[in-house]
């Protein structure tokens, strides 16, 4: 699990993340939710310590990534597998290179062995026999998925999604929730989702985080965030009236 | 105050860089394949530059030889030592400072706004060293050969133009070649050059990782790095002229 305790960071004069303190916990899908500015990506990108943060703590499995020094944080990373909200993936490699990449840095597998875990995986996301197309080849789609797959691929501890269903139709998009739900309940996993898709937060959201104005504002579950009353979470969630509607009738 | 921060940063950039790559294996097949991208690759634009280059010189030299006391085999003795001295080391490294830095530039750039960068770094790969170390390896080793092939063709199309214009025999233009020939020259001439191609590929791959923003800022670091390199590579040559032939 990862534990969060009193977290701040500022970018000059600006206080994006104000005393944050939240829990993430192990087997469960953990959703970050909040308006565009609100600090949701600054506290993802501090979680995994691409962002340094000025006071507070972060814990994973009791012990603070703050305190480590790089290359204990590199060892660390290496439990963490992350899927971006532009898939990030190598345009240089094909499918099957991307996704043995980190295979090919960190195990000491046979090219065999780690052929087999590339299919695998690719299997996994129901990508079979695609291996030998190059990422811009690939649909938006695809291309989530296939950064779930190098993802997956060293059987990370930790799942980090930053907005896994930008920019994707809600077809994809619920694809994609239920590979992420599916994956975080079979390798019992941390699993932290930074959304801003109302059916995410319905469908897969196990704990939910909002984020307002760089404070936790409010934590629940998919079925608490029906009934809360707080504004700030009624206002963002159930922005239109059609899901004023669907949470009256929910209620 | 920027450009001393921005030199620290570089330096700091520069000690990161030369920490032990992951996986040798890895390493040396990025290697081999930048040598081939940075190096290989730079061979036609080398080859035509030098030929012409070489020609110019002749012909320059040759049209300026007005004094009935100065030897014809003074075209070539002229063309050997400008094409050795300065021309293949220092033009062919502005040359390659416009090719491949603004390449590796734009190329890290783009991997840093797509967050391909973030995505070596979360999975616990030093970037710097992954991405940066095997070009300046490649550059530092194959820009001396580079401009060893350079040398050569230069010296070649000199002779060439010098034919073709009637300006100068075969002979004379090789004896002149071979007049007050000091091996030193070359050694000068290949040292500077890996001391460019360090500056070119590590002052490139500088703009274009700290690249902040979005296609745009990709094009002005490519441009910033082109500029750089250059004044860099400039400097660099005043002060190991100083150093290695007026001592």
């Amino acid at each position: 699990m990862i534990q969060v305790n009193h977290l701040n960071k500022s970018f000059g004069d600006h206080h994006v993340l104000k005393d944050v303190s939240a829990s993430f916990e192990k087997g469960r899908v953990n959703l970050i939710i909040g308006a565009s500015g609100s600090g949701k990506s600054v506290l993802t990108k501090s979680l995994v310590g691409l962002h340094e943060i000025d006071s507070g703590e972060i814990l994973y499995n009791g012990r603070n990534i703050c305190t480590m020094n790089q290359y204990e944080l590199r060892d660390q990373r290496k439990e963490i597998g992350m899927l971006f909200q532009g898939s990030a993936l190598f345009d240089s490699m094909t499918v099957e290179q991307n996704v043995m990449f980190p295979l090919t840095m960190f195990s000491n597998m046979t090219r065999k062995e780690m052929l087999d875990r590339v299919n695998f995986c690719l299997d996994r996301v129901n990508l079979e026999g695609r291996n030998n197309l190059f990422p811009a080849e690939c649909s938006g789609g695809m291309q989530k998925r296939i950064a779930i797959a190098r993802a997956i691929a060293m059987k990370p501890q930790y799942l980090f999604c930053d907005e896994p269903n930008s920019g994707l139709d809600p077809q994809t998009s619920i694809l994609i929730d239920s590979l992420i739900k599916e994956i975080t309940l079979e390798y019992n996993i941390t699993t932290i989702v930074i959304t801003h898709d109302m059916n995410s937060v319905i469908e897969i959201g196990d704990h939910i985080n909002f984020i307002y104005e760089g404070k936790n504002l409010w934590q629940g579950t998919s079925k608490t965030i029906i009934q809360t009353d707080v504004q700030e979470v009624v206002d963002f969630v159930f922005a239109s009236q059609f899901m004023k509607d669907i949470r009256e009738q929910l209620k | 105050m920027k450009l001393i921060s921005q030199i620290g940063k570089y330096f700091l950039m520069l000690w990161m860089i030369f920490s032990k790559p992951e996986k040798m294996r890895v390493f040396w097949k990025k290697t081999l394949e930048e040598i081939n991208l940075i190096g290989v690759k730079s061979l036609p634009i080398v080859a035509l530059m030098s030929i012409f280059m070489g020609a110019v010189i002749a012909l320059q030299t040759a049209s300026n030889m007005d004094s009935p006391w100065l030897p014809e085999y003074t075209i070539g003795y002229i063309t050997r030592s400008s094409t050795i001295l300065e021309f293949s080391p220092t033009i062919i490294s502005l040359i390659l400072a416009g090719k491949v830095g603004s390449n590796i530039s734009s190329e890290i750039g783009m991997m840093r706004v797509t967050e391909q960068i973030d995505a070596l770094e979360i999975m616990g790969v030093n970037s710097l060293t992954y991405l940066v170390l095997p070009k300046i390896s490649a550059a530092m080793f194959f820009f001396p050969v580079l401009i060893i092939f350079s040398m050569g063709l230069s010296i070649f199309g000199g002779w060439l133009a010098l034919i073709l214009s009637d300006l100068s025999s075969t002979d004379t233009y090789i004896f002149g070649l071979r007049s007050f020939f000091r091996a030193s020259d070359i050694t000068y001439a290949l040292s500077k050059t890996v001391v460019f191609g360090f500056l070119i590929v590590s002052i490139a791959s500088f703009y274009g990782y700290y690249t902040r923003g979005g296609a745009i800022d990709v094009g002005r670091s490519s441009t910033q790095a082109v500029v750089s390199s250059s004044v860099a590579i400039l400097l660099a040559n005043f002060l190991m002229t100083q150093m290695f032939l007026l001592k």
